[in-house]
Protein backbone atom coordinates (compact mmCIF):
# COMPACT_ATOMS: atom_id res chain seq x y z
CA UNK A 1 0.00 0.00 0.00
CA UNK A 2 2.73 2.22 1.01
CA UNK A 3 4.51 2.17 -2.38
CA UNK A 4 1.46 2.91 -4.34
CA UNK A 5 0.37 5.69 -2.29
CA UNK A 6 4.09 7.36 -2.77
CA UNK A 7 4.14 6.45 -6.49
CA UNK A 8 -0.03 8.35 -6.89
CA UNK A 9 2.20 11.34 -4.83
CA UNK A 10 4.81 11.44 -7.05
CA UNK A 11 2.32 11.81 -10.11
CA UNK A 12 -0.20 13.87 -8.46
CA UNK A 13 -1.33 16.15 -11.08
CA UNK A 14 -2.25 13.06 -13.78
CA UNK A 15 -3.71 10.99 -10.85
CA UNK A 16 -5.67 14.34 -10.06
CA UNK A 17 -6.33 14.39 -13.88
CA UNK A 18 -8.28 11.05 -13.36
CA UNK A 19 -10.10 11.67 -10.37
CA UNK A 20 -11.61 14.68 -11.58
CA UNK A 21 -12.21 12.65 -15.04
CA UNK A 22 -14.54 10.60 -12.89
CA UNK A 23 -16.29 12.75 -10.72
CA UNK A 24 -17.60 14.60 -13.74
CA UNK A 25 -18.22 11.19 -15.51
CA UNK A 26 -20.52 10.64 -12.84
CA UNK A 27 -21.91 14.03 -12.66
CA UNK A 28 -23.00 14.06 -16.05
CA UNK A 29 -24.59 10.81 -15.11
CA UNK A 30 -26.17 12.13 -12.29
CA UNK A 31 -27.21 15.42 -14.21
CA UNK A 32 -28.66 13.33 -17.02
CA UNK A 33 -30.53 10.53 -14.89
CA UNK A 34 -31.63 12.18 -11.62
CA UNK A 35 -32.31 15.88 -13.42
CA UNK A 36 -33.12 15.08 -16.64
CA UNK A 37 -30.03 17.79 -17.75
CA UNK A 38 -32.34 20.33 -15.24
CA UNK A 39 -29.29 20.90 -13.22
CA UNK A 40 -25.52 20.92 -15.72
CA UNK A 41 -23.38 18.46 -15.05
CA UNK A 42 -20.43 20.86 -14.59
CA UNK A 43 -22.63 22.07 -11.35
CA UNK A 44 -23.06 18.85 -9.65
CA UNK A 45 -18.69 18.28 -10.20
CA UNK A 46 -18.37 21.42 -8.80
CA UNK A 47 -20.31 20.65 -6.19
CA UNK A 48 -19.29 17.55 -5.55
CA UNK A 49 -15.93 18.86 -5.41
CA UNK A 50 -17.15 20.76 -2.63
CA UNK A 51 -18.54 17.87 -0.40
CA UNK A 52 -15.26 15.97 -0.97
CA UNK A 53 -13.78 18.97 0.18
CA UNK A 54 -15.86 19.01 3.30
CA UNK A 55 -16.01 14.92 4.30
CA UNK A 56 -11.77 15.04 3.53
CA UNK A 57 -12.07 18.36 6.09
CA UNK A 58 -13.51 16.41 8.69
CA UNK A 59 -11.09 13.59 7.96
CA UNK A 60 -8.03 14.92 7.63
CA UNK A 61 -8.68 18.13 10.51
CA UNK A 62 -6.35 19.79 7.29
CA UNK A 63 -6.59 23.13 5.12
CA UNK A 64 -6.04 21.54 1.71
CA UNK A 65 -9.71 19.61 1.19
CA UNK A 66 -8.99 16.31 -0.44
CA UNK A 67 -5.32 17.70 -1.42
CA UNK A 68 -4.72 16.35 2.25
CA UNK A 69 -5.20 13.12 2.09
CA UNK A 70 -2.57 10.58 1.24
CA UNK A 71 -1.95 10.22 -2.31
CA UNK A 72 -4.32 12.88 -3.70
CA UNK A 73 -1.67 15.95 -3.31
CA UNK A 74 -1.98 16.63 -6.80
CA UNK A 75 -4.90 18.03 -6.26
CA UNK A 76 -3.20 21.32 -4.78
CA UNK A 77 -1.89 21.20 -8.06
CA UNK A 78 -4.39 21.58 -10.65
CA UNK A 79 -6.56 22.98 -8.45
CA UNK A 80 -4.11 25.48 -7.32
CA UNK A 81 -4.12 29.27 -8.61
CA UNK A 82 -1.45 28.41 -11.59
CA UNK A 83 -3.72 26.54 -13.54
CA UNK A 84 -6.65 28.44 -12.41
CA UNK A 85 -5.62 31.67 -13.62
CA UNK A 86 -3.94 30.46 -16.84
CA UNK A 87 -7.48 28.34 -17.90
CA UNK A 88 -9.44 31.70 -16.88
CA UNK A 89 -7.01 33.67 -18.96
CA UNK A 90 -7.29 30.92 -22.00
CA UNK A 91 -11.29 31.58 -21.95
CA UNK A 92 -10.90 35.18 -23.46
CA UNK A 93 -9.84 33.96 -26.64
CA UNK A 94 -12.53 34.73 -28.86
CA UNK A 95 -14.06 37.23 -26.47
CA UNK A 96 -15.12 40.48 -27.67
CA UNK A 97 -12.84 43.64 -27.16
CA UNK A 98 -15.59 45.89 -27.97
CA UNK A 99 -18.22 45.05 -25.60
CA UNK A 100 -15.66 44.82 -22.94
CA UNK A 101 -14.95 48.77 -24.03
CA UNK A 102 -17.96 49.76 -23.72
CA UNK A 103 -18.91 48.20 -20.82
CA UNK A 104 -15.93 49.24 -19.19
CA UNK A 105 -17.53 52.21 -17.08
CA UNK A 106 -20.89 50.43 -15.52
CA UNK A 107 -17.62 47.25 -15.04
CA UNK A 108 -15.53 49.82 -13.26
CA UNK A 109 -18.85 51.23 -10.94
CA UNK A 110 -20.24 47.81 -10.29
CA UNK A 111 -16.34 47.08 -8.51
CA UNK A 112 -16.74 49.98 -6.22
CA UNK A 113 -20.11 49.53 -5.22
CA UNK A 114 -19.17 45.75 -4.87
CA UNK A 115 -16.61 46.22 -2.70
CA UNK A 116 -18.41 48.94 -0.44
CA UNK A 117 -21.42 47.18 -0.05
CA UNK A 118 -20.03 43.96 0.92
CA UNK A 119 -17.80 45.24 3.14
CA UNK A 120 -20.65 47.48 4.78
CA UNK A 121 -23.08 44.37 4.94
CA UNK A 122 -20.09 42.67 6.84
CA UNK A 123 -19.03 45.33 8.97
CA UNK A 124 -23.15 45.64 10.25
CA UNK A 125 -23.71 41.56 10.70
CA UNK A 126 -20.22 42.10 13.05
CA UNK A 127 -21.56 44.84 15.32
CA UNK A 128 -25.29 43.41 15.38
CA UNK A 129 -23.16 40.18 16.62
CA UNK A 130 -21.40 41.94 19.23
CA UNK A 131 -18.19 43.06 17.88
CA UNK A 132 -16.93 46.73 18.20
CA UNK A 133 -13.71 47.60 17.57
CA UNK A 134 -12.90 48.73 14.52
CA UNK A 135 -9.95 46.97 13.35
CA UNK A 136 -11.85 43.95 14.03
CA UNK A 137 -15.26 45.22 12.06
CA UNK A 138 -13.16 46.23 9.45
CA UNK A 139 -11.55 43.01 8.71
CA UNK A 140 -14.53 41.08 9.14
CA UNK A 141 -16.19 43.54 6.34
CA UNK A 142 -12.99 43.10 4.08
CA UNK A 143 -13.35 39.03 4.65
CA UNK A 144 -17.27 39.75 3.49
CA UNK A 145 -15.14 40.83 0.24
CA UNK A 146 -12.93 38.32 -1.02
CA UNK A 147 -11.06 35.43 1.54
CA UNK A 148 -7.83 37.43 0.62
CA UNK A 149 -8.87 40.74 1.01
CA UNK A 150 -9.89 39.65 4.96
CA UNK A 151 -6.53 38.38 5.78
CA UNK A 152 -4.77 40.78 3.80
CA UNK A 153 -6.98 43.96 6.09
CA UNK A 154 -6.68 41.93 9.23
CA UNK A 155 -2.69 41.24 9.20
CA UNK A 156 -2.54 44.98 8.31
CA UNK A 157 -4.23 45.86 11.24
CA UNK A 158 -3.42 44.09 13.32
CA UNK A 159 -6.52 41.97 14.34
CA UNK A 160 -6.35 39.06 16.44
CA UNK A 161 -6.00 36.10 14.64
CA UNK A 162 -9.44 34.45 15.66
CA UNK A 163 -11.19 37.69 13.79
CA UNK A 164 -8.91 36.57 10.84
CA UNK A 165 -10.16 33.15 10.92
CA UNK A 166 -13.72 34.40 10.96
CA UNK A 167 -12.92 36.91 8.16
CA UNK A 168 -11.58 34.11 6.00
CA UNK A 169 -14.15 31.89 6.81
CA UNK A 170 -16.87 34.64 5.72
CA UNK A 171 -15.18 34.93 2.08
CA UNK A 172 -14.82 31.41 1.23
CA UNK A 173 -18.53 31.01 2.81
CA UNK A 174 -18.87 33.94 -0.42
CA UNK A 175 -16.85 31.81 -2.68
CA UNK A 176 -18.84 28.73 -2.20
CA UNK A 177 -22.72 30.55 -2.06
CA UNK A 178 -21.51 32.10 -5.40
CA UNK A 179 -19.92 28.57 -7.15
CA UNK A 180 -23.41 26.61 -6.46
CA UNK A 181 -25.93 30.01 -6.14
CA UNK A 182 -24.91 31.36 -9.51
CA UNK A 183 -26.52 28.88 -12.03
CA UNK A 184 -29.79 28.92 -10.05
CA UNK A 185 -30.28 32.80 -9.38
CA UNK A 186 -28.90 33.68 -13.01
CA UNK A 187 -32.57 33.52 -14.96
CA UNK A 188 -33.45 35.81 -12.58
CA UNK A 189 -31.30 38.69 -12.27
CA UNK A 190 -30.88 38.96 -15.87
CA UNK A 191 -27.35 37.34 -16.12
CA UNK A 192 -27.45 35.54 -19.85
CA UNK A 193 -25.67 38.42 -21.60
CA UNK A 194 -21.58 39.72 -21.91
CA UNK A 195 -22.76 43.04 -20.48
CA UNK A 196 -24.35 41.76 -17.14
CA UNK A 197 -21.75 39.13 -16.64
CA UNK A 198 -19.39 41.64 -16.34
CA UNK A 199 -21.43 43.55 -13.50
CA UNK A 200 -22.06 40.60 -11.70
CA UNK A 201 -18.47 40.20 -11.51
CA UNK A 202 -17.57 43.45 -10.42
CA UNK A 203 -20.37 42.73 -7.88
CA UNK A 204 -19.59 39.57 -6.47
CA UNK A 205 -15.44 39.54 -6.73
CA UNK A 206 -14.94 36.13 -5.82
CA UNK A 207 -12.77 35.56 -8.78
CA UNK A 208 -13.40 31.76 -8.36
CA UNK A 209 -16.71 31.71 -7.42
CA UNK A 210 -17.44 34.06 -10.14
CA UNK A 211 -15.75 31.84 -12.42
CA UNK A 212 -16.91 28.45 -11.53
CA UNK A 213 -20.84 30.18 -11.17
CA UNK A 214 -20.81 31.36 -14.62
CA UNK A 215 -18.74 28.33 -15.97
CA UNK A 216 -22.41 25.89 -14.86
CA UNK A 217 -24.72 28.91 -15.91
CA UNK A 218 -22.79 29.40 -19.16
CA UNK A 219 -19.54 29.25 -20.29
CA UNK A 220 -19.81 31.77 -22.69
CA UNK A 221 -20.09 34.54 -19.99
CA UNK A 222 -16.89 33.23 -18.25
CA UNK A 223 -14.14 35.80 -19.26
CA UNK A 224 -16.72 38.93 -19.05
CA UNK A 225 -17.46 38.12 -15.53
CA UNK A 226 -13.45 37.01 -14.89
CA UNK A 227 -12.13 40.24 -16.32
CA UNK A 228 -14.44 42.23 -13.95
CA UNK A 229 -13.87 40.11 -10.77
CA UNK A 230 -9.92 39.89 -11.03
CA UNK A 231 -9.57 43.65 -10.47
CA UNK A 232 -12.02 43.16 -7.29
CA UNK A 233 -9.37 41.61 -4.66
CA UNK A 234 -7.15 44.55 -5.68
CA UNK A 235 -9.20 46.59 -4.94
CA UNK A 236 -10.66 45.17 -1.59
CA UNK A 237 -7.50 45.42 -0.49
CA UNK A 238 -6.48 48.86 -1.57
CA UNK A 239 -9.55 50.11 -0.03
CA UNK A 240 -10.63 47.95 3.13
CA UNK A 241 -7.13 49.00 5.34
CA UNK A 242 -7.26 52.81 4.37
CA UNK A 243 -10.50 54.78 3.15
CA UNK A 244 -12.76 51.91 5.10
CA UNK A 245 -10.99 51.81 7.88
CA UNK A 246 -10.66 55.45 8.19
CA UNK A 247 -14.37 56.05 7.96
CA UNK A 248 -14.61 53.24 10.67
CA UNK A 249 -12.62 54.77 12.98
CA UNK A 250 -14.40 58.18 12.24
CA UNK A 251 -17.97 56.31 13.03
CA UNK A 252 -17.10 54.87 15.95
CA UNK B 1 2.21 25.53 -34.26
CA UNK B 2 0.02 24.32 -30.87
CA UNK B 3 2.51 24.96 -28.55
CA UNK B 4 2.98 28.24 -30.46
CA UNK B 5 -0.53 29.15 -29.54
CA UNK B 6 -0.15 27.63 -25.56
CA UNK B 7 3.39 29.58 -25.72
CA UNK B 8 1.73 32.93 -26.71
CA UNK B 9 -0.93 31.99 -23.74
CA UNK B 10 2.13 31.60 -21.52
CA UNK B 11 3.32 34.92 -22.70
CA UNK B 12 0.37 36.90 -22.27
CA UNK B 13 -0.57 35.13 -18.59
CA UNK B 14 3.32 35.92 -17.22
CA UNK B 15 3.05 39.35 -18.48
CA UNK B 16 -0.43 40.03 -16.80
CA UNK B 17 0.57 38.37 -14.14
CA UNK B 18 3.58 40.45 -13.47
CA UNK B 19 2.21 43.61 -14.58
CA UNK B 20 -0.51 42.90 -12.27
CA UNK B 21 2.31 42.39 -9.12
CA UNK B 22 3.77 45.34 -10.03
CA UNK B 23 0.95 47.74 -9.93
CA UNK B 24 -0.18 45.94 -6.43
CA UNK B 25 3.28 46.68 -5.04
CA UNK B 26 3.26 50.47 -6.63
CA UNK B 27 0.12 50.84 -4.66
CA UNK B 28 1.93 49.45 -1.77
CA UNK B 29 -0.71 46.36 -1.15
CA UNK B 30 0.45 42.80 -0.84
CA UNK B 31 -2.00 41.77 -3.38
CA UNK B 32 -2.43 41.23 -7.72
CA UNK B 33 -3.83 43.87 -8.86
CA UNK B 34 -5.68 42.90 -12.32
CA UNK B 35 -3.07 40.57 -13.18
CA UNK B 36 -5.47 38.15 -14.86
CA UNK B 37 -7.50 40.66 -16.64
CA UNK B 38 -4.05 42.43 -18.01
CA UNK B 39 -3.50 38.76 -19.37
CA UNK B 40 -6.57 38.56 -20.79
CA UNK B 41 -6.31 41.51 -22.49
CA UNK B 42 -3.37 41.14 -24.14
CA UNK B 43 -4.35 37.71 -25.16
CA UNK B 44 -7.40 39.37 -27.00
CA UNK B 45 -5.48 42.02 -28.35
CA UNK B 46 -2.40 39.56 -29.84
CA UNK B 47 -4.90 37.43 -31.19
CA UNK B 48 -6.51 40.22 -33.11
CA UNK B 49 -2.84 41.99 -34.54
CA UNK B 50 -2.14 38.48 -34.99
CA UNK B 51 -5.26 37.82 -37.47
CA UNK B 52 -5.55 40.85 -39.29
CA UNK B 53 -1.82 40.07 -40.50
CA UNK B 54 -2.57 36.68 -41.32
CA UNK B 55 -0.17 35.08 -38.69
CA UNK B 56 -2.87 33.36 -36.70
CA UNK B 57 -2.57 29.68 -37.04
CA UNK B 58 -5.81 27.88 -37.09
CA UNK B 59 -3.54 25.26 -35.11
CA UNK B 60 -2.43 27.88 -33.10
CA UNK B 61 -6.08 28.81 -31.60
CA UNK B 62 -6.50 25.41 -30.61
CA UNK B 63 -3.32 25.13 -28.19
CA UNK B 64 -5.12 27.66 -26.44
CA UNK B 65 -8.59 26.30 -26.62
CA UNK B 66 -7.57 23.02 -25.15
CA UNK B 67 -7.24 25.42 -21.86
CA UNK B 68 -10.21 26.67 -22.15
CA UNK B 69 -12.14 23.52 -22.31
CA UNK B 70 -9.61 22.18 -19.30
CA UNK B 71 -11.67 25.46 -17.35
CA UNK B 72 -14.47 23.20 -15.58
CA UNK B 73 -12.29 20.30 -14.87
CA UNK B 74 -9.65 22.78 -12.99
CA UNK B 75 -12.75 24.33 -11.36
CA UNK B 76 -14.03 20.72 -10.12
CA UNK B 77 -10.19 20.34 -8.80
CA UNK B 78 -10.00 23.74 -7.15
CA UNK B 79 -13.34 23.20 -5.37
CA UNK B 80 -12.19 20.08 -4.20
CA UNK B 81 -9.06 21.65 -2.54
CA UNK B 82 -10.95 24.39 -0.63
CA UNK B 83 -11.31 24.39 2.97
CA UNK B 84 -14.86 23.87 3.21
CA UNK B 85 -14.72 22.57 6.85
CA UNK B 86 -13.82 26.04 8.19
CA UNK B 87 -16.55 27.64 6.60
CA UNK B 88 -19.70 25.50 8.12
CA UNK B 89 -17.84 25.51 11.42
CA UNK B 90 -16.79 29.13 12.40
CA UNK B 91 -20.10 29.80 13.52
CA UNK B 92 -23.13 31.82 12.82
CA UNK B 93 -21.09 35.13 12.32
CA UNK B 94 -18.95 34.00 9.17
CA UNK B 95 -22.03 32.14 7.76
CA UNK B 96 -24.19 35.33 7.70
CA UNK B 97 -21.20 37.34 6.97
CA UNK B 98 -20.62 35.33 3.83
CA UNK B 99 -24.06 35.84 2.55
CA UNK B 100 -25.97 38.41 3.76
CA UNK B 101 -23.50 41.04 1.34
CA UNK B 102 -23.50 38.62 -1.92
CA UNK B 103 -27.75 38.91 -1.21
CA UNK B 104 -27.41 42.79 -0.88
CA UNK B 105 -25.13 42.87 -4.23
CA UNK B 106 -27.12 40.65 -6.21
CA UNK B 107 -29.99 43.48 -5.36
CA UNK B 108 -28.15 45.58 -7.10
CA UNK B 109 -27.99 43.91 -10.28
CA UNK B 110 -31.26 44.80 -12.36
CA UNK B 111 -30.51 48.59 -11.56
CA UNK B 112 -26.49 48.47 -13.11
CA UNK B 113 -28.03 46.22 -16.33
CA UNK B 114 -30.59 49.25 -16.59
CA UNK B 115 -27.43 51.55 -17.15
CA UNK B 116 -25.22 49.39 -19.04
CA UNK B 117 -25.17 50.33 -23.04
CA UNK B 118 -27.48 47.52 -25.31
CA UNK B 119 -25.35 46.38 -28.17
Amino acid sequence: MEYIITFLDKNGLVFAFLITGLIMYFSERISKTLTRGKIPGSAISIFMGLVLAYFAGLETLGKKGIADIPGFSGFEIMGGPMFRDFAIVSTAMGASFAIIKKTGPIGVLSLFLGVIISFAAGVIIAYAMGITDAESLTTIGAGACTFVVGPVTGTALGASSDIIAISIAAGVVKSILVTIGTPLIAPYIGLKTPQSAMIFGGLMGTTSGTAAGLAATDPKLVPYGAMTATFYTGLGCLMCPSVLYFLMRAIL
Amino acid sequence: MLLRGVALLAACFVSGQILGETLGRFLGIQANVGGVGFAMLFLILSQNELEKRGLFHLEMGEGVHFWSKMYIPIIVAMSSVQNVRVAFSNGLLALLAGIIPVIACLALMPLLSKLAPKD
